[in-house]
């Protein structure tokens, strides 16, 4: 936001770029649940562009980023984030899409020093070149700190008008959203990325390892992000919702998936991941039960349908906290 | 009546803006788009995007979770 004002302020055309990875942590997933119905649903991307003034295209890059996250030539973060590998493919991505449309450079709100890997100084001069953007990729807010790039010795931007910001401090920052009158602005810092959370991570590592390779499609990605997910047995996990709103999204997966749900008494409905037997929908059926309002109760009737959507009744104690190890939790 | 319709009911944003980016990159002006959602941030997100590329929403409507979202395209 501050780096296209800062631009903007130049007498420069902008217009903003934003890519779908399926890992975005956005409106959506508030969407999803129902106890984050009352929080602000609105596309931050979408937001800045209409303050800014500045059209905003938004890319689908579902399928790409796969090999950035499977195969990230400077590694992971503390979790699954390929921060680095995430950032050059991005760059690169807005550099061909800036070359295709008619525009003359690429500009992003980088600070040195101000994320551990991907904004680091020494990790800037990478990015430019790895992307293939070289110097048609300014930083406004760090440019002072930085070789001149194109635009500047091109004389298309005065760098005398650039910034020198830089480290993990945002009070330059604040202050300069004040200037411009930038009363409501994302939260520093906020992570707007689910291969930064540690459980997310962990439910991803999980079905890799269960699957035998690391694999995925967007709907997987997906439902990482939804319900209590517990794996009993190796060739195979329950995914149980956590309330409404998580209920009604995994309805739209059951003819996906083996699903089961109670019918005696309120409760979660359940898909099952994996192959299963008999024995083991039997366990699933008393897992889904402890999670429902017949926890308590002696037996609980669930619906069980298969893949061919055959339905089949089941009666089942429900088990009890004691009856579920701690490792069975993603 | 719309010129075209794109379906994206059970998709979440912002997979609904995308398709319906797609969509109108390829309509013409004055030509109406009929979006049929589920995703109540498609009531924020659809619009916004219209409002910053130009393009006029004649129309909203929500019955039963289903979103209707009627778009002009303009220049």
């Amino acid at each position: 936001m501050l780096a296209t004002r800062v631009i903007q302020e130049q007498g420069i055309h902008v217009e903003g770029i934003n890519f779908f990875t399926g890992f975005c942590v956005e409106g959506h997933t508030h969407a999803i649940r129902r106890q984050d119905q009352k929080k602000q649903k609105r596309n931050n991307a979408l937001w800045v562009a209409e303050q800014l003034g500045i059209k905003l295209h938004i890319i689908d890059v579902i399928e790409e980023y796969k090999d950035v996250l499977l195969n990230p030539k400077h590694g992971y973060g503390s979790n699954l984030n390929p921060c680095l590998d995430c950032k050059g493919f991005m760059v690169k991505k807005a550099h061909e899409w800036a070359m295709e449309h008619g525009f003359d450079f690429i500009i992003t709100g980088e600070v040195i020093g101000q994320r551990p890997m991907s904004q680091r100084r020494d990790t800037m001069p990478v990015i430019a070149r790895e992307s293939g953007a070289h110097d048609r990729l300014v930083r406004p807010l760090s440019a002072k700190l930085l070789p001149p790039t194109l635009p500047e010795r091109e004389g298309w931007l005065d760098r005398e008008g650039l910034l020198d910001f830089n480290g993990r401090g945002r009070r330059p920052q604040i202050a300069l959203a004040k200037e411009f009158g930038f009363e409501d602005y994302a939260q520093p810092a906020g992570g707007c990325c689910f291969l930064t959370d540690a459980q997310y991570s962990a439910k991803l590592t999980d079905l890799w390892q269960a699957r035998g390779n690391r694999a995925y499609e967007f709907d997987d990605i997906m439902l990482l992000k939804v319900g209590r997910h517990l794996r009993p047995g190796k060739a195979y996990k329950v995914i149980i919702a956590r309330e409404e709103g998580e209920n009604r999204f995994l309805e739209g997966y059951r003819k996906q998936f083996i699903h089961l749900f109670s019918t005696s008494h309120p409760g979660p409905l359940a898909l099952i991941d994996g192959i299963t037997g008999p024995e083991d929908i039997e366990l699933a059926a008393r897992l889904v039960a402890r999670f429902g309002k017949g926890r308590d109760a002696d037996s609980v009737t669930l619906v069980v349908h298969g893949p061919d959507n055959a339905a089949q009744t089941l009666n089942v104690a429900p088990l009890s906290d004691q009856d579920i190890p701690q490792e069975w939790y993603i | 009546m719309s010129d075209q319709t794109l379906d994206v009911r059970g998709q979440l944003c912002p997979i609904p803006v995308i398709r319906c980016q797609g969509r109108i990159s390829g309509m013409s002006s004055g030509e109406t788009l009929e979006v049929l959602c589920t995703d109540p941030g498609t009531l924020h997100d659809i619009p916004a995007w219209c409002r910053i590329h130009g393009h006029k929403v004649r129309d909203t409507a929500e019955d039963g979770g289903e979103i209707r979202i009627l778009i002009e395209v303009c220049d």
